[in-house]
């Protein structure tokens, strides 16, 4: 169990937060760049939001388990993102997902245990034409084919 | 930069930027959108600054990072002006190359455009049939523009349909030319665009909101990522156009989390125009004023929807409310609101510059002007391609988009995304417009084309979008909740092998519902993709439930791989290759397949050396008996 607040974790929270006070109608924009920050929402760090912002810490947490792009458990050093948009679909995306999931040994949605992958998927990410494309980290691998798949992921540590 | 003051002012910069500018000079301009930054342009860039460094031209020629030109297949693309001469998939090691040919005035014969069919090489960019069948109004300038530079947009006559409509338009006049013009929302919905800001303008209530929507979540569509990331200008100079129109001081423009390039340019933009005084008080001394924020989406597909999106900004969950009150009277903080898509806004300034008569020249009869497509899939040529609204679905695919890829048979082509449907051959010569495809069952939706030749299952298909829309639905109200997940239960037994005769039959039923009671416009037309394909591929339907059989070898309960014993030469390939071992092989000896182990990933299938072909597809009749062990060892001729 990872322990739910480090003191730095606080401390940048509460530097985001500095700009925000009262803010209630800017909450998704602050969760998001909390969650960009600490790559996850801590407990504590929502509980800090709705102190903040003055947002029932109920709305806060509606918000959070709403949208996609929020975490409420840590996520790995790198963030995997498969597209299976239409596009990338009909181009083979579902197989790239089985071999990603393979040659990671976790599900989409999860994390390996060394806190060094997540595993998302993704709707769309505009890049039709390119597709299947992966993206790991922010760097886009467009045109995929299975065999690069492992070699892609080998080069991160 | 000083404010600017008056539409003289504007005007002067404008002389002083495009005097300082030599059309004849040498200028490279290297694509940077999301999907050639995916391919790799941003080292190719690089290449370039480095090399024209190196080669001490700096001063002499220009280097232009562009928007999306569209030909999103064949990047990175650079372009070579003032000739106009297009590089496809340059690399790095090729700019040294490009640089010094084009300094002596002649051309890289090896990067151009080869036509697949003539072989005949294209020079000119603008001579590509891919872009020479187009009418690239809205989404020209991208090639030319620097979109962190207002005035790359300044120069090319950007701000000049604000000043007209500020100084010399009353808001009722420019409301009567957009009305004339017969502007329809590009986001899908086709709504008259005159009729929501003439709703907003006499809603009662102070402030008014207006609002760019680049949700752009339908999967297979860019169109709006290109534009944002591209121009963010001209859908600025709309959006300031629309409320100077409605009588509104403040917009919103929310951006979807997976763009991040988009929302990046546009808030340089609103700085930059700020910055000029082209947004803010007293817009060039006219007494207007305006104000925009840029407001990021966290991923939900439902946000895209016009209530939804509102409640998004205010920070609340993106989730939409019945709207028996039109947003356009309650929308935003309950204020009269007006939302259009990134498209609609960027058509504005064309109608206010060129006249509702000239925008009206264009394209059908209930359906004027241009419509940018995401043309994608099985596709020869995909990208972005603009045409007049009418043009035929075999144009956009076949004259523009090159025909089908692989040399695969065409299937359907799907539209207007996860609510649009499948469009078969027979009706390929159909005008694309707002009413046309919806006789068909499908969509234009907001432009959206995705190409499927004879490897997709339509039943797959089908169930894929299903997927998506269970996932997606909000879940606020029972019908699309529940409807839509127990048509993908339907479909996913189906898909196994497990359907029922009486199955069709009760999908139809669940259409029926979803249309009827849904809240919102995702549930409603959730059954889209599934009536279309049961419209048009029944048979598909009918072999998975009567026969168990997967007529396109997808569905992977319904299938089997299998290797050919007298086709296999032994050569390890496939062996070496499966990622389960389920490939029992050696030296010499014929391969074979542990049906036991194998995971149907179809990796054997791909890597079999097509001059062999020896791994076959079965679906809806037994895998044959394996091999005697004897019988395996191949006797090769010394």
């Amino acid at each position: 169990m990872v322990t739910d607040n480090s003191e730095a974790d606080v401390k940048k929270i509460n530097h985001i937060l500095a700009g925000y006070k009262g803010e209630s109608n800017l909450l998704i924009q602050v969760l998001l760049e909390i969650q960009k920050e600490l790559r996850w929402l801590p407990k504590e760090g929502l509980i800090r939001i709705s102190q903040e912002l003055n947002v029932p810490l109920r709305q806060v947490y509606h918000a959070v388990t709403f949208y996609k792009a929020f975490s409420l458990v840590p996520k790995g050093k790198y963030t995997v993102t498969v597209c299976v948009g239409t596009a990338c679909h009909v181009r083979g995306s579902p197989r790239i997902l089985d071999r990603v999931e393979q040659t990671l040994g976790i599900n989409s949605g999860d994390t390996t245990p060394d806190f060094k992958f997540s595993l998302e998927t993704v709707n769309c990410l505009g890049c039709c034409a390119m597709g299947p494309v992966m993206v790991v980290g922010d760097v886009y691998h467009g045109k995929l084919s299975l065999d690069q798949v492992r070699r892609i992921l080998d080069s991160y540590d | 930069m000083p404010k600017l003051k008056s539409a003289l002012e504007l005007e002067e910069l404008r002389e002083g930027i495009v005097s300082k500018r030599d059309p004849s000079r040498l200028c490279f301009t290297v694509c940077s959108g999301t999907a050639c930054l995916a391919i790799g342009s941003q080292p190719t860039f690089a290449a370039f600054e480095k090399e024209l460094e190196k080669q001490g031209l700096k001063d002499r020629v220009d280097l232009k990072p562009t928007g999306c030109p569209g030909f999103c297949e064949q990047g990175p693309i650079v372009v070579v002006y003032p000739q106009e001469i297009c590089y496809l998939h340059v690399q790095p090691e090729d700019v040294a190359e490009i640089i010094s040919q084009s300094m002596k005035g002649q051309i890289v014969e090896r990067l151009l455009y080869v036509d697949p069919v003539t072989g005949k090489a294209t020079s000119r960019e603008s001579d590509i049939p891919f872009y020479l069948y187009q009418k690239r109004l809205i989404l020209g300038n991208n090639r030319l523009i620097d979109a962190t530079k207002i005035e790359d947009y300044i120069a090319l006559g950007g701000y000049k349909a604000l000043p007209k409509a500020l100084f010399d338009m009353t808001p009722e006049q420019v409301l009567a030319e957009i009305e004339k013009a017969n502007l329809r929302g590009r986001g899908g919905g086709g709504f008259p665009t005159a009729r929501k800001w003439k709703s907003t303008r006499d809603a009662p209530g102070e402030p008014k909101y207006v609002i760019v929507n680049c949700d752009e979540g339908d999967p297979g569509a860019f169109m709006n990522r290109a534009l944002m990331e591209g121009n963010p200008h001209s859908v600025l100079e709309g959006l300031t156009i629309g409320a100077y129109a409605m009588g509104s001081h403040e917009g919103f423009i929310y951006v979807r989390q997976e763009y991040p390039l988009a929302a990046e340019n546009i808030a340089i933009a609103i700085k930059q125009a700020e910055d000029y005084g082209l947004l803010g008080k007293n817009i060039l001394g006219s007494g207007f004023d305006f104000i925009v924020k840029v407001h990021k989406g966290a991923g939900a597909f439902i946000s895209g929807e016009s209530s939804a999106l509102m409640n998004a900004i205010e920070g609340k969950v993106g989730e939409p409310r019945p709207k028996y009150i039109h947003t356009a009277e309650k929308g935003l903080w309950d204020k009269p609101s007006c939302l259009n898509n990134v498209e609609t806004w960027a058509d504005v300034p064309f109608i206010i510059n060129n006249g509702a008569e000239w925008f009206a020249s264009i394209g059908t009869e209930g359906s004027k002007g241009t419509k940018i497509f995401s043309l994608v899939g099985k596709v020869n040529n995909t990208g972005l391609v603009e045409v007049p609204l009418g043009t035929s679905l075999r144009d956009i695919i076949y004259r523009i988009g090159g025909g089908v890829s692989g040399n695969k048979k065409f299937k359907a082509v799907q539209t207007g995304g996860p609510s649009g449907g499948c469009i078969p051959e027979q009706y390929l010569d159909s005008p694309v417009d707002f009413d046309e495809l919806t006789k068909l069952g499908a969509m234009m939706g907001s432009g959206g084309m995705i190409v499927t030749d004879e490897d997709t299952c339509m039943v797959d298909f089908a169930k894929y979008f299903v997927h998506f829309l269970s996932e997606e639905s909000c879940g606020k109200c029972v019908p699309c909740r529940e409807g839509i997940s127990h048509m993908l239960d339907i479909l996913t037994r189906i898909t196994e092998g497990k359907g029922q005769a009486t199955d069709v039959q009760l999908l139809e039923d669940l259409a029926r519902m979803l249309k009827e009671a849904s809240l919102c416009a995702l549930g409603q037309t959730a059954a889209n993709p599934v009536l279309t394909t049961l419209r048009y591929f029944r048979p598909e339907y009918d072999a998975h439930i009567n026969e168990k059989r997967c007529p396109a070898g997808v569905c992977k309960d319904l299938i089997a791989f299998y290797i050919e014993p007298d086709k296999c030469q032994a050569c390890l390939i496939c062996a070496r290759n499966c990622p389960v071992d389920a490939i029992n092989g050696g030296k010499n000896l014929i391969h074979v397949i542990d049906q036991s182990r194998c995971i149907k990933c179809g990796t054997c299938f791909d890597v079999c050396p097509p001059r062999f072909g020896a791994i076959k597809k079965i679906s809806g009749e037994p895998v044959p008996a394996l091999i005697l062990e004897q019988d395996r060892v191949i006797q090769r001729k010394s």
